[in-house]
């Protein structure tokens, strides 16, 4: 399979990149292409120019500023799981990050890239919901920083526009006493989510939760906050009995498709089982 | 300089395989493992599904390992590449291929490209690999053949040969 036709370019900054996608109607950037090149020999996709931004090498870093992690947005899926400082701080991101399709394609596909994909089944950005992670977008305007809540705006979509660039991702510091960790259910290695789930939580004096964000992917349009189990489990000790309790109702508002990998109904179900795995496994790693 | 083409450009794409400089033309739509394959003939790597889900197209890009059916001709412009037909020094085979021979690691031979690649990926970074670990590192690999166990079997054998003859066959992708 061949994609249709397209003009190529190759900026050297990111300026120029987004100069060039102003200029060019129905443009795509191309970032690590591990989705836009599948899409676009699928024939799914056919832009009329790609504005290659993968050797924009500048935009491939993870660096500690004061008040948040900052994460370039063409910083590949490998590096994410082998950064000891994401290890640290946001476990989540690396199991997020390890469970991706395969060695090749982490080697490849970048943090961005999933990000502005918003396939819902991705892993990372139902991890990066959780953190509740900021996002840097850059036009020919000025930049503006934009919410995980506001930034996956439907299936596919984001609230990148066309002549804009994700340029960073900012994962705000966690406070003391705080634990985080995703847990992707799938049949097969390599395979998507079936049902991902992303806790970041803290904790309080004793086994009280603090503070609570669960995330949901593959079951809705965009990544899905537990709300309702979010404020069950707020000012509660965690034990066995409060954590299931909030798994009950983990899966309110969610609507997972059916499809050959599960059925509505099993993911429902399934919501329950991986909160409560995933909340645990938060626990089992508050610092 | 920014580079650009459009869209019936064919252009010239260069770029260092197996220790050799190789140059040919492309379309900026031209995959690169069809560039390899058609303009290059080198056709050592192999073709199983393009939708970037098989492994048989598997290369070294600057170090990594990548599926070549999931990248432009047109972005290797200048790359460092090691494809399976440049693992061997002359007729001497690298141990991964002397372990896959010896340990039955292949039947029909198509993942096989895929595979060595992979598995020498992996053993560059981890010489030492457990099972689950390679079984790991093969993920993006599919083999319709031999059910796998003679492969994790010679990638733990090559696992061995590389590190008893040190340095020389560890030598950088
Ligand atoms: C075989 C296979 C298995 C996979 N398995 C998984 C999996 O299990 N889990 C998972 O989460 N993902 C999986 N993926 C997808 C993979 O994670 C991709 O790397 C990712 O979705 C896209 O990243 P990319 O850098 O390749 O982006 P690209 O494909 O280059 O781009 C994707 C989209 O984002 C846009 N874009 C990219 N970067 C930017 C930017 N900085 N600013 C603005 N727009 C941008 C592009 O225009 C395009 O629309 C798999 C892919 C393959 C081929
Ligand atoms: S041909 Fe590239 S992954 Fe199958
Ligand atoms: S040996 Fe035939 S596909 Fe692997």
């Amino acid at each position: 399979m061949t994609p249709k036709k397209f003009d190529y370019y190759s900026p050297t900054s990111i300026n120029e990149a987004i100069q060039l996608l102003h200029d060019n109607e129905d443009s795509k950037v191309l970032a690590g292409g591990q989705s836009l090149l599948a899409l676009m020999k699928l024939r799914l996709a056919a832009p009329s120019a790609l504005v290659d931004i993968s050797k924009l090498q500048e935009m491939s870093y993870v660096r500690e500023d004061k008040d948040y992690l900052g994460i370039g947005a063409l910083t590949i899926h490998d590096i994410i799981e082998h950064n000891q400082t994401i290890k640290k701080k946001f476990t989540l991101l690396t199991d997020a990050a390890s469970k991706i399709g395969d060695q090749q394609i982490r080697n490849v596909g970048t943090i961005g890239g999933s990000s502005c994909h918003a396939d819902p089944a991705a892993d990372l950005p139902t991890a990066l919901s959780a953190v509740n992670a900021h996002f840097v977008i850059r036009s020919g305007k000025g930049q503006r920083i934009v919410p995980a809540t506001e930034f996956f705006v439907d299936l596919f979509q984001t609230a990148v526009g066309h002549d804009e660039v994700l340029s960073e991702i900012r994962l705000p510091y966690l406070p003391p006493r705080s634990g985080s960790g995703y847990i992707k259910h799938s049949r097969r290695e390599g395979d998507f989510a079936i049902v991902g789930t992303g806790v970041v939580l803290t904790m309080g004096d004793g086994n009280v939760c603090k503070d609570i964000r669960i995330a949901l992917g593959a079951v809705s349009a965009t990544p899905l906050r537990a709300k309702s189990a979010e404020e069950y489990l707020k000012g509660k000790t965690l034990d066995d009995k409060n954590i299931a309790d909030a798994a009950e109702i983990a899966n309110e508002g969610a609507d997972p498709p059916s499809d050959m990998h599960g059925s509505k109904e099993y993911r429902m179900e399934m919501i329950k089982v991986f909160t409560r795995r995933t909340v645990k496994l938060a626990m089992s790693r508050v610092m | 300089m920014m580079k650009s083409a459009t869209k019936s450009d064919m252009i010239r794409v260069t770029c260092k395989i197996n220790g050799k400089e190789y140059s040919g033309l492309a379309e900026p739509r031209t995959l690169f493992v069809h560039f390899i394959r058609d303009e290059l003939n080198l056709t050592g790597t192999h073709i199983g599904c393009d939708t970037g889900h098989c492994g048989a197209c598997t290369i070294f890009m600057n170090g990594k390992s990548v599926k070549s059916c999931m990248v432009l001709a047109i972005q290797a412009q200048g790359a460092d590449i090691t494809t399976v037909e440049g693992l061997a020094d002359g007729d001497k085979l690298h141990p991964i291929q002397e372990a896959f021979w010896e340990n039955h690691g292949l039947q029909c031979g198509y993942c096989t490209p895929g595979m060595l690649i992979s598995g020498l990926f992996l053993l560059q970074r981890n010489p030492d690999p457990t099972e689950d670990e390679i079984r790991r590192g093969i993920e993006g690999n599919l083999c319709r053949c031999t059910g796998y166990v003679n492969i994790v079997k010679s990638i733990k054998a090559a696992a061995k040969k590389m590190q008893s003859e040190g340095g020389k066959s560890a030598r950088s992708m």
